[in-house]
């Protein structure tokens, strides 16, 4: 058996002690926000955290987790980088089709929190490693210097939800 | 679970790229012969048929598809559905792969009914031409850039006929004039008396009142949505991780399968052992169909594990020795001495200096960001399906012949999809996992690997081209001729879309309509044959993607040949074609062209209107010593006619953009031993954000019937890299992808070219040819030195 914890929440499960961690949060736990998007760990799209490290987990066998702590894309919204990253991410309407956009705001939300003022050069660094096929990477990197800085990057939409319905943002 | 419930996506329908507007009569003409895909098959797609493709009034089949949509109280067509407590949910007829179909849908829908994106939710609309079929593509296609352009004021009136009947209902409970009520936010208002009812309220009376016969569509000075930058209604639920895809669907007692095809394009399974996968811990069972093995187990590692444990033999098929090389060899030969099918001719070639280029362009794969994948589940004489397609109606034929069902048994629910780019119009699959699923008892996932995705596309056509014209003293062109030769899409995805003469309409867009004034012209096409069982399929950017490189890459050369700047050129071929020639002048304003560039950078600018659109695009790239080629900036200005969404149309044109120069700089599927032989990202290269420019979007304010902008950006992409390649390097490029050693071959040239400072040594004879041997850095001042 494989204790994880995940999000702040105890899971233990039976599983091949070579079953990369994105398996076992897609089809096991039924986490489906990771996604597969290559299995060699050449696109980024099943980025997670361990211990706050971004991590590809489609190469990650879940029994070297170890009892350190998982956060997902289910889970990151929770932590002040991650709400900053997807308010950015909103703001800016990054996503098209999404599948790679988890991955992404995984990446993203680690450059944040280490650092609140990326260059150019940091973004390429911490981001590269994820791939876009609709290659939004023009908002990408407007988003992730909106969220690091708070400053104003690129066009902001119009958010859908009115002033004062923010609840669920 | 009832389809309704499960259709449903976001919590509000929001999201758009599209844009149009009013359609002035005597521009549709021309909106067609640009239409993109639309050339083959508008006409026999979409005039033959009896019913209507997205109507806003009430249609035979709109009863019985609202039943089975959760019986709304309020249902006045296929499209809006209102609840007793006021939910206003909206049916999108085309799906949703990231262009943004669903916000701009959303928008014309909403903006027409009285309600904001906050108040709707957008749902996934089931698979039915009668219902949901679009007029450009006769069905329910999503693809050619088509869908705003073919349902703009079709949604827009279909808002209006459910608000004109909420109106109605109100105006009679209060007895007041329905002209003096409006309708905003959910609910209609009778500002004279301060009164006002919410939908829901109207919503039992107003189901009563008759289908109106006409209704008023906002004038734009009433207009809330149209023409601002909302946001995607799949935003949020993209953001959090919690939009379905295909590839997430989960149900009870589902089982997950990876696949194994026969790696040989045509080969079959002729055994498997499956000794060894079968005790993998997990594995539930080994499922064969005519030309793969399928593993079955409780998740998808145990599948792959089980996968990689079989031993199969494989009937390799009649292309067990092709190679790219054979394949292009055809296309040469066909090339050469093929008959042609002349796609339209005028006039004859003149007198004077002939010009003739030979362009190439490889087969690529989609490599979409979500791996192929279908569920499937049989029960109680029902085959139900869950996946991600562009073609929903397609897929339920298909499924139900493999099936042996009739069509009404087989359901299908749409997902969204992780990219489609023309993949997902085919639903090859889907009829695997059907055949698959027919097998067992429980719900089943199938889900390719990469490796698979990508060994098992149905790739971009090759194409060969010969390309000419016939230039007076000056350097401008009295004739052109373009002779294509490439394999047919059409002929074998929709054959009734063929000319009667057997012209594929797709392979010679964007060819037969220049930009510019040419008095004469011919333009063919030479079928080639594939060889047997091999496909190739829609790629995003279709015909126009492949002929704009070889036109625009081919008009720069005559520039240069004429010695005038590939701006100044084009503008005097545009006098006539005011929208075209803005869109050149404003990106070259934007970028400021004709300024002094560094040493080994270039500027390249292509023009083009496909798809209904007009477009320039200019791309400023540096090519170092060693012919690594670097993207520094890109401008893009178009006039899309009017825009629902600017917000998407940027993130459309920037996206689309970078696909396309991705594509040519570095993909290309090759064969060998009749197999494709790229797997992964790794041998499939993409473009990563450390290799993006900034992208410029600059949209012309119009109010014109709207054109497409999904494929927009990725159709310029390829000549503008390639003509800034030239400028930087005076290397022509006339094969794809982007070969480094070729810019580099040449010492003197290399040597010229990092000169720092270039003197302009022109050739003395410019008339020797369009050979890039001579073409030097030298022209650069003179190149970028035009005004603009």
């Amino acid at each position: 058996m494989t204790d994880l914890r995940v999000n702040g929440r105890e899971y233990q499960v039976d599983v091949p002690p070579d079953m990369p961690l994105l398996w076992v949060l897609r089809d096991v736990l039924g986490l489906t926000g990771t996604k597969f998007g290559c299995g060699i760990a050449q696109c980024g799209a099943c980025t997670v955290h361990i211990n706050g490290t971004p991590v590809r987990s489609c190469v990650m066998p879940a029994s070297a987790v170890d009892g350190r702590e998982v956060t997902t894309i289910e889970g990151v919204g929770r932590t002040e980088a991650g709400a900053k990253v997807q308010q950015a991410w909103l703001a800016v309407d990054v996503v098209q089709c999404g599948y790679c956009q988890p991955g992404q705001i995984m990446s993203a939300t680690a450059l944040v929190r280490e650092n609140p003022n990326p260059t150019d050069d940091d973004i390429d660094a911490a981001m590269s490693g994820n791939l876009c096929r609709c290659a939004t990477y023009v908002r990408i990197r407007a988003a992730v210097k909106q969220a690091a800085t708070g400053a104003l990057q690129a066009r902001q939409v119009i958010p859908i939800q009115p002033a004062g319905a923010g609840a669920k943002r | 679970m009832s389809p309704a419930s499960e259709q449903r996506v976001g919590q509000a329908v929001r999201d758009p790229q599209e844009q149009v507007q009013p359609l002035n009569g005597g521009r549709r003409a021309a909106l067609m012969a640009g239409a993109g895909l639309t050339i083959g098959f508008f006409w026999p797609g979409a005039a033959k048929r009896a019913h209507a493709l997205v109507n806003p009034h009430l249609q035979p089949g709109d009863a019985a598809a609202a039943l089975a949509d959760g019986n709304p109280a309020y249902a006045p067509n296929a499209f809006v559905r209102i609840g007793l407590d006021g939910s206003v949910r909206l049916v999108m007829p085309m799906a949703e792969m990231g262009q943004g179909v669903y916000t701009g849908s959303a928008m014309l829908l909403a903006e027409e009914l009285g309600v904001d994106l906050d108040q709707v939710q957008a749902q996934h609309a089931p698979p039915s031409d009668e219902l949901y079929g679009m007029k450009l593509l006769g069905g329910q296609i999503t693809g050619g850039s088509t869908s705003t352009r073919s349902t703009y004021t079709e949604l827009r009136q279909a808002g209006a006929v459910a608000r004109t009947r909420l109106v109605q209902a109100a105006a009679l409970r209060w007895r007041v004039d329905a002209a003096a009520c409006t309708a905003v936010r959910g609910a209609v208002h009778h500002a004279p008396s301060g009164r006002q009812l919410k939908f829901g309220e109207l919503a039992l009376a107003a189901a009563k009142l008759p289908d109106p016969k006409d209704v008023r569509l906002k004038p734009a000075s009433e207009l809330r949505l149209i023409g601002r930058p909302m946001e995607r209604v799949d935003s949020l639920e993209k953001v959090k991780g919690a939009a379905q895809f295909g590839i997430d669907v989960r149900l009870p007692g589902m089982k997950i399968a990876t696949v194994r095809a026969c790696p040989t394009i045509g080969g079959t399974l002729a055994r498997v052992n499956d000794a060894r996968a079968r005790q993998v811990k997990g594995v539930v069972d080994i499922l064969r169909i005519g030309n793969a093995v399928a593993v079955v187990a409780d998740h998808y590692w145990a599948a792959k594990t089980g996968l990689e444990a079989l031993e199969i033999e494989w009937h390799r098929g009649p292309n067990s020795a092709l190679s790219t090389e054979a394949l292009f060899a055809g296309l040469n030969k066909a090339q050469t001495s093929g008959k042609s099918i002349v796609a339209k001719e005028q006039g004859r070639r003149p007198e004077g200096a002939f010009v003739t280029s030979t362009y190439k362009m490889p087969m690529l794969a989609h490599a979409t960001m979500e791996p192929l994948n279908a569920t499937v589940h049989f029960h109680g004489g029902v085959c139900e399906i869950w996946a991600g397609s562009q073609v929903p109606v397609r897929a339920v034929q298909s499924a139900a012949k493999l099936a042996g069902l009739p069509r009404e048994k087989v359901l299908l629910h749409n997902q969204y999809l992780g990219g489609g780019f023309g993949r997902r119009l085919e639903n090859d699959y889907i009829d695997q996992a059907v055949l698959l699923a027919k097998q067992v008892r429980y719900p089943l996932k199938v889900v390719w690997s990469r490796e698979e995705d990508i060994k098992h596309d149905i790739v971009r056509p090759p194409y060969h081209d010969v390309i000419s014209a016939a230039v007076d003293s000056a350097g401008w062109p009295h004739w052109f001729g373009d002779r294509i030769c490439s394999p047919s899409v059409l002929g074998r995805w929709m054959p009734a879309g063929m000319r009667a003469d057997g012209l594929d309409g797709d392979a010679v867009e964007s060819a037969v309509e220049l930009p510019y004034a040419i008095p004469n012209f011919k333009v063919e096409w030479v079928p080639y044959e594939l060889p047997p069982a091999m496909a190739v399929g829609w790629w995003r950017g279709v015909g126009p993607l492949h002929n704009l490189f070889v036109v625009e890459s081919f008009f720069d050369e005559l520039a240069h040949r004429a010695r005038k700047d590939p701006v100044e050129y084009r503008r005097k071929l545009l006098e006539r074609n005011e929208r075209s020639r803005a869109v050149l002048d404003l990106a070259a304003h934007r970028i400021g062209w004709g300024g002094r560039l560094p040493a080994r950078v270039g500027r390249g600018v292509a023009v083009g209107q496909p798809f209904g659109s007009h477009i320039c695009a200019i791309v400023e790239v540096e090519v170092t010593p060693l012919g690594e080629v670097l993207l520094r900036k890109a401008v893009v200005a178009v006039d899309c006619g009017v825009a629902v969404n600017v917000g998407s149309i940027e993130a459309q044109l920037q996206g689309g953009l970078l696909f396309g120069l991705s594509a040519a700089l570095f993909s290309q599927v090759t064969l060998k031993n009749g197999e494709i032989q790229q797997s992964n990202f790794n041998d499939y290269r993409v473009l990563r954000l450390n290799e993006t420019p900034s992208v410029d979007v600059h949209i012309v304010p119009s109010d014109a019937e709207p054109g497409g902008i999904g494929e927009l950006g990725t159709a310029i992409a390829a000549p503008a890299l390639t003509n800034a390649i030239f400028a930087a390097t005076g290397v022509r490029l006339r094969e794809l992808p982007v070969n480094s050693r070729a810019l580099v071959a040449d010492p003197a040239l290399l040597k010229k070219v990092g000169a720092a400072d270039l003197s302009p040594d022109l050739p003395s004879d410019m008339s020797s040819g369009l050979s890039p041997a001579g073409w030097p850095r030298g022209m650069r001042g003179k190149q970028q030195g035009g005004s603009a």
